[in-house]
């Protein structure tokens, strides 16, 4: 049995979506980058804003407004080898579930989810808990990520530094 | 000859001053529970501290809540226009009167028993009183207040009644401030947002490092591999013999990088305007000269140094850096973003994406910082006889007129004064 398998009940585009995004998660905690990558269309946006209400994430600061060149640069950061912070990242596992449609059509789907994510480093575990929004083009391509908005529910206070993508 | 290494290890009749022997310092200032408690008390409670920028308070009822050392306080601008700094503290039972980061208020209420607080302070109304007549007067019962210092918009707050004058206090450390606010490029600077994240770590661990130079293409190889080539070069400061660091007394110190930006008002035409900024360069010509055009592109960047001002904050190229103390191994760090307060969107923009490579939890530099930081927090348990170094540059450290020790960026004169603070300070 595969994901989308399981998703019977789910209309269609929300089951392909949902299947796509645990996809995205699992190669998120394998931190397989270069798969990763090959999810987005060129000009699609990885977004983690500070602002709980932002949605012109342009006009302000964010700790992550990535486009295609700065997503290119990021994953290299982290498979460098380089990069301490990287080199020596939390182990990671995600679960996103409590999926929500916001737009469904044959050829865009925007779903909202929660994500519940344990890094673990250095004898402590530690939370990251967001809600996402994915919006996803299907096409001739396949399914192609076209914007990511992880939303922190603690996104105003201190973090802690990550090595990993959220 | 090398002189020998001199370090006496700290002993159960050693002092807390006698701890920082010169350019050597016991481990156990990062992992030692009771310095921590004394440093709150005698650095925290006693000095001028940072709590804001005068961009964050625009309008009469405009605060932020902020942490100095334990405890909070609310940084607020008043119907007469006066910041004041006002203990988070109900003087009836104790409980904070205001828990958002920032906001605009009438007053403040504590939500235990309704007692309620001017913008000044001043206890203005408290429910039944039936039950205080001849007990107590509101007058003397006002949140309570922190002496407050402005100098080119940064606002420090001390509980020490008795603190000399900010300016004093900041003394040569001044001109740098003014030089800082030149990033403005003929507008007022303003913070446009902040990151925020902590490290497991001691608070001394990171004001070193705003001076530390040596540390920069080591720690930070990807950033400088992820940015174009003339930012690299931009920063390619370990043997440029004019990127010099700079104690300027107090515990204050600085750090040049990039020499020909210290002074953005000074343009002598040969610097080539980076690639990187054509998109702006083409599109603030559609309204504005030439001149003005190259102002703003050139300090895009920021200043061309980090001036680092004991014991909380740093101004750092194009941002501040907040510290603030949570546990003798636990720090939280903000990096506050800054812009052009009526400047062209476009490049205030660029700034904030300047902000987001290097910055913060998610940066291309900071995670980097805050992994080091916490290995040496962890690394400092060990070898309790053995002192943590900031002896280099020694060699070539000199005395310039006004009093400055000055040495190459890579030298670690800045900590030297810190630490030379710190001494002081626990001494009294």
């Amino acid at each position: 049995m595969n994901n989308t398998d399981s998703l019977q009940g789910f209309s269609e585009p929300l089951a392909k979506a949902i299947a796509f995004i645990w996809q995205e998660a699992e190669l998120l905690d394998r931190k397989d980058y270069a798969s990763w990558s090959a999810l987005w269309s060129e000009d699609g946006h990885y977004v983690v804003p500070i602002d709980p209400d932002a949605t012109d994430f342009a006009a302000q600061l964010n700790y992550a407004y990535d486009d295609a060149r700065m997503r290119k640069l990021r994953i290299e950061r982290l498979t460098s080898g380089f990069a301490m912070s990287a080199a020596d990242a939390s182990a990671t596992v995600r679960t996103v579930s409590r999926f929500v449609p916001v737009h469904l059509s044959a050829g865009l789907v925007e779903v909202n989810s929660a994500q519940i994510l344990v890094g673990y480093k250095r004898q402590a575990h530690t939370m990251f808990v967001a809600n996402l929004t994915h919006r996803i083009r299907f096409g001739a391509e396949g399914a192609k990520l076209e914007q990511k908005v992880v939303r922190l529910i603690n996104s105003t206070d201190a973090l802690n530094a990550l090595g990993f993508l959220l | 000859m090398n002189a020998p290494l001199r370090f006496h290890p700290r002993t159960s009749d050693t002092s807390y001053a006698e701890l920082v022997q010169g350019a050597v310092v016991d481990p156990s200032l990062y992992t030692d529970p009771q310095i921590f408690e004394v440093e709150m008390d005698k650095i925290f409670y006693k000095t001028w501290v940072w709590v804001a920028h005068e961009s964050e308070l625009r309008n009469p009822g405009d605060f932020k809540t902020a942490q100095i050392g334990r405890q909070p306080v609310i940084v607020v601008r008043d119907r007469g226009g006066k910041v004041n700094v006002l203990e988070n503290r109900c003087r009836h039972r104790g409980a904070t009167v205001c828990e958002k980061h920032k906001g605009n208020a009438t007053g403040f209420t504590c939500p235990y028993h309704s007692w309620s607080y001017g913008l000044d302070g001043k206890l203005r109304g408290l429910p039944y009183p039936e039950g205080y007549e001849d007990v107590i007067e509101k007058a003397d019962l006002p949140l309570q207040s922190l002496r407050v210092g402005i100098y080119g918009g940064m606002i420090f707050a001390s509980f020490n009644a008795d603190i000399e004058p900010l300016e004093d206090f900041l003394g040569n450390a001044r001109h740098w401030i003014d030089l800082f606010m030149k990033q403005g490029a003929g507008f007022p600077i303003k913070t446009q947002g902040e990151h925020k994240f902590s490290f497991k770590g001691n608070w001394k661990i990171q004001l070193e490092n705003t001076t530390d130079g040596y540390h920069f293409p080591v720690v930070h190889k990807t950033f400088l591999q992820s940015v174009d080539a003339e930012t690299s070069e931009m920063l390619s400061f370990m043997t440029d013999d004019q990127s010099i660091t700079r104690s300027l007394g107090n515990g204050h110190s600085v750090m040049v990088m990039v020499p020909e930006h210290v002074d953005l008002d000074v343009d002598d035409g040969s610097e080539q305007l980076q690639e990187r900024f054509s998109h702006i360069v083409a599109e603030l010509s559609k309204d504005m000269p030439p001149e003005q055009v190259r102002r703003i592109v050139r300090s895009l960047h920021g200043a061309g140094f980090n001036l680092n001002l004991f014991p909380n904050v740093a101004m750092s190229m194009s941002f501040f850096r907040v510290l603030h103390p949570v546990s003798v191994a636990e720090t939280q760090i903000r990096h506050i973003a800054l812009g052009m307060d009526g400047g062209p969107e476009i490049a205030n923009r660029e700034r904030m994406r300047i902000h987001e490579h290097f910055q913060g939890p998610f940066g291309f530099g900071s995670p980097d910082d805050a992994e080091a930081w916490e290995r040496v927090q962890s690394g400092a348990y060990a070898g309790r006889d053995v002192p943590i170094l900031v002896n280099r540059g020694l060699n070539r450290e000199w005395q310039d007129d006004n009093g400055d020790k000055v040495s190459h960026s890579t030298d670690e004169t800045g900590m030297r004064e810190a630490y030379a603070m710190w001494k002081k300070m626990m001494e009294q």
